[in-house]
């Protein structure tokens, strides 16, 4: 096996593995707040990009299409809680998976009829002049979702341990009962962990959206290995998402070189199944 | 029923266990005799639960054995267990809410019929003399414990006093042969909790054993042959409702706490 | 047993279905109640797992297209006898369901509909790749009818024939089902699964039995799909038909064997009269999940009738709380 290859599938599957760590995030973060996992988390994906991409084309600014996008997905994330959620009288797993299963469905159907079934694109946020490092070739595009992914990264954990909001929100998932008791409002918890986890959805798919297309049924797809992700690092913890995310992106990108390009998605599902099946604690523990 | 041997029906021998750093369970040894009420009284947090959950097969031990009938139960998963002939109740009464108070009483008889998946199905003969069985002596159940009039209603829209007798008839159902009560007279008022003392000691005539957890002082001491006591997960005494109430250590451990009569 | 309580619906389902037998003669029609009867296979018996049993799946399609393949590749490539290659999708379907459902089913809540989701994407991603065993993409032609002594089940009406009846029949295996004792022990479960063990109920053993049984279901409904069509594609066997499954379960109500048959009607009839409906499917089955789920989180035929029933038992009992 030569190096060159291997080298070039490496940085798509870490591109690629970025995004997922970002999906997986929003998973974490939901879950922390509410034990809930957001099915729907994946459409929050496709709404940045294909939200983002519309902006662009009212208005061709790159920065502005990248907020737009994000603080209109939030949005979005609120208003499912709010309306979706939060009315649920008897919250159990199955009713809850059903619930924002269906939101999920929801999603894309509405966004099928606004964007209808094309793929559109956004331009690369610094050209396309390639960079070679041996043979290997790396777009700027790459290097983008890398960076920006690693700053968003430290800016939650920072966001977490640092600020006052951060510690309640850890507070809550670590003991609802006393948060409640020293005076942190649970739902405005749990709304915040939606609008989070949606923002974070969102930047994953304006990140992604130069590389891959926006399309309205791209949502599924990457939800369910953001969420593949997180259970490889264990839900707990954030790292363990980003490491989960990673991982699974270079296996996915190391397969399809290697066997075959067709079952690509297979290999994510398989990886999920795999860990669910031997050590549904995930690789990495979590620890609170 | 009533075993002839003097050999205990359920023996406890040495069982600890800890929960992360907390010492839930801690080299607690005792035997019920056949025959007998035996109750386990303790502070809240004494151990108490756990204890059931021990003997049911919702925990497994980390040291110690529990010995049924002369055979070593620790460690067999809950259905076996129940299977071997223990029936239990629940501290937070679990019922089956959308369900009728028959059919709750019903899935009672499981241990004791046999229907699979397919000849269920098939709905065969036999299978309709069972459910023919199982529906009486699940009615018999309803009718000692005075729900026989309720027998068609979801249990969930029972009152709680009412939704601890049905679990009971449930257990009943199964026609254990040691029966575990937890706390079955929280939630429930003085004429209930006096219903229910009668029917403890009704249950003890016909040769069931009976082991009871309860904060109320009053009932446990009218109905218990035995009374072993529990602090902090540890056995501090054990003997008939006289002697234990006197006991200094007892008394210590209940100054202050939530000693109830 | 009362029996005016318990014949009515089987008397009514008997009548409708031996009319209809007698008065239809439109293919079109009778053809979109051949596809309701199949539905209402796949739904009764994700009902039964999903309803009663209360154990997720979000990839049931996935041994709807395992019955659906196994029947067409059998026959169309192999030349089978079609009614060997419907035991043989059984077969197929209920080791696979037994290979997945012993780890899956140790797994509770999201990780189970986790896990069957990512199953029933591997198999269609299985399905679309095998080129050469399922025709790949654009599906697998030639699928030969069923055919009962020298009479060949082509034609719609012949078709309805054969799967009315044994709809009739997998409906009535499934009512005593739960009627019975091993139904009791599966809604036991779904309702409190600690107290059912506390009972004696293995509760891990039937789980998996339930499991199994259900995608019997599905692979019968599977190869009287590709004996139906003649032919079959992976799109119909993907993540949304799986969601579409669910929606008529939700529908028709958890827990009841009618409401699965109701569910699979209105969701099979209402895209053919709505023109429209294609373009709102998605956006409609999302609407019902998730508006019958928060409202009515039993479905919307049981959630009605417990509303109905526990409203009388108040009044009665005078009950406290």
């Amino acid at each position: 096996m030569e190096l060159a290859p291997l080298l070039q599938y490496l940085i798509s599957g870490l591109t690629n593995g970025a995004i997922y760590a970002l999906i997986a995030l929003g998973f974490v973060i939901i879950y922390h707040a509410t034990t809930i996992i957001n099915f729907a988390q994946g459409e929050m994906v496709m709404l940045g990009a294909l939200s983002a991409i519309s902006i662009y084309h009212l208005y061709p600014s790159l920065p502005l299409a990248f907020l737009g996008g994000v603080a209109l997905v939030t949005l979005v994330g609120i208003v499912f809680e709010r309306l979706a959620l939060r009315p649920v009288r008897d919250p159990n797993p199955i009713t809850l998976i059903i619930i924002t299963v269906g939101g999920a469905v929801f999603i894309k159907g509405v966004a099928m009829l606004l964007w209808g079934k094309e793929a559109y694109s956004l331009p690369s946020f610094s050209g396309d002049a390639p960079f070679h490092l041996g043979t290997a070739t790396i777009l700027p595009q790459n290097l983008w979702v890398l960076g920006l992914t690693a700053v968003v990264l430290l800016g939650m954990e920072a966001f977490f341990r640092l600020t006052l909001v951060g510690k309640a929100m850890r507070a809550c998932a670590y003991n609802p009962r006393a948060a409640r008791l020293v005076g942190i409002s649970l739902g405005r918890m749990v709304q915040l962990s939606f609008a989070l986890s949606a923002a974070l959805g969102a930047g994953a798919g304006i990140l992604i959206a130069p590389l891959t297309l926006g399309v309205y049924d791209m949502g599924t797809m990457l939800g369910l290995k953001g969420f593949c992700a997180a259970i490889l690092g264990g839900l707990g913890s954030s790292f363990g998402g980003v490491l989960g995310g990673l991982i699974l992106g270079v296996a996915e990108s190391l397969a399809t070189g290697l066997i075959s390009s067709g079952y690509r998605d297979a290999v994510a599902f398989f990886i999920l199944l795999l860990v669910l099946f031997i050590r549904p604690q995930g690789l990495i523990r979590g620890g609170s | 029923m009533l075993a002839i041997t003097d050999q205990p029906l359920l023996e406890l021998k040495e069982i600890s266990l800890a929960f992360g750093g907390l010492q839930a369970l801690d080299g607690v040894s005792f035997t019920v005799a056949p025959g007998t009420v035996q109750a386990v009284i303790g502070p809240n947090g004494a151990g108490k639960t756990t204890l059931f959950n021990l003997i049911t097969g919702f925990l497994s031990p980390q040291s110690g054995r529990v010995v049924f009938q002369g055979e070593e139960i620790q460690g067999q998963p809950p259905h076996q267990v129940a299977r071997l002939g223990i029936a239990r109740t629940f501290q937070l009464v679990q019922l089956f809410d959308y369900m009728t108070v028959l059919e709750n009483v019903m899935v009672g008889r499981h241990r004791l019929s046999r229907a699979g998946l397919l000849a269920g199905a098939l709905r065969l003969p036999w299978t309709s003399q069972e459910e023919v069985s199982i529906r009486e002596r699940a009615l018999e159940e309803l009718q000692f414990v005075g729900l026989a009039d309720r027998a068609h209603q979801p249990a969930a829209a029972l009152p709680l006093g009412l939704k601890r007798l049905l679990e009971i008839a449930r257990a009943l159902a199964a026609e254990p042969t040691l029966l575990l009560l937890d706390e079955p007279a929280s939630g429930l008022d003085a004429v209930e909790t006096e219903r229910l003392q009668e029917m403890i000691l009704a249950l003890r005539e016909r040769g069931l054993t009976i082991l009871l957890v309860e904060h109320d002082m009053g009932l446990t001491m009218e109905v218990a042959d035995q009374i072993a006591v529990l602090n902090y997960g540890q056995l501090i005494a054990t003997g008939p409702p006289r002697e234990v109430q006197k006991n200094p250590e007892v008394i210590a451990a209940y100054l202050g706490t939530d000693w109830q009569t | 047993m009362n029996p005016r309580k318990f014949l009515n619906p089987w008397v009514l389902f008997g009548a409708a279905a031996l009319l209809t037998a007698g008065v239809l003669d439109n293919d079109y029609y009778l053809t979109l109640i051949n596809f309701i009867g199949i539905h209402a296979l796949l739904v009764v018996g994700l009902n039964l797992l999903m309803g009663y049993g209360g154990q997720i799946s979000l990839g049931h399609a996935a041994f709807f297209g395992l019955g659906s393949y196994t029947s067409g590749i059998l026959t169309a490539t192999y030349g089978v006898n079609p009614w060997l290659a419907l035991l043989a999708g059984l077969v197929v379907c209920g080791v696979t369901a037994f290979l997945i459902g012993v780890p899956a089913l140790k797994l509770r809540g999201y990780y189970l509909a986790m896990a069957t989701l990512g199953f029933g994407i591997i198999v269609y991603i299985f399905f679309t790749e095998a080129h050469k065993l399922t025709g790949g993409p654009s599906g697998l032609a030639g699928i030969p009818s069923l055919s009962i002594g020298g009479f060949k089940l082509d034609t719609p009406k012949r078709l309805y024939l054969l799967i009315w009846p044994v709809l009739g029949v997998i409906l009535a295996l499934s009512a005593n089902l739960v009627d019975s004792r091993t139904g009791r022990a599966l809604r036991a479960l779904h309702e409190g699964e600690t107290a059912a063990q506390s009972l004696g109920v293995n509760t891990a053993k039937l789980k998996l039995l339930i499991f199994i049984w259900s995608a019997l279901y599905a692979s019968l409904a599977g190869s009287l799909y590709a004996h139906t069509l003649n032919f079959i594609a992976p799109s119909s066997f993907g993540f949304m038909f799986s969601i579409k499954l669910v929606t008529m379960v939700v529908l028709g109500g958890m827990a009841s064997i009618w409401g699965s048959l109701l569910g699979a009607a209105v969701l099979t009839v209402l895209p053919e009269i709505l023109t429209m409906f294609h373009d709102y499917e998605v956006i409609i089955f999302g609407a019902i999940l998730m508006v019958v789920m928060i409202f009515l989180p039993r479905g919307l035929v049981r959630g009605l009738k417990d509303l109905w029933e526990f409203r009388r038992y108040k009044k009665e009992g005078g009950i406290i709380g």
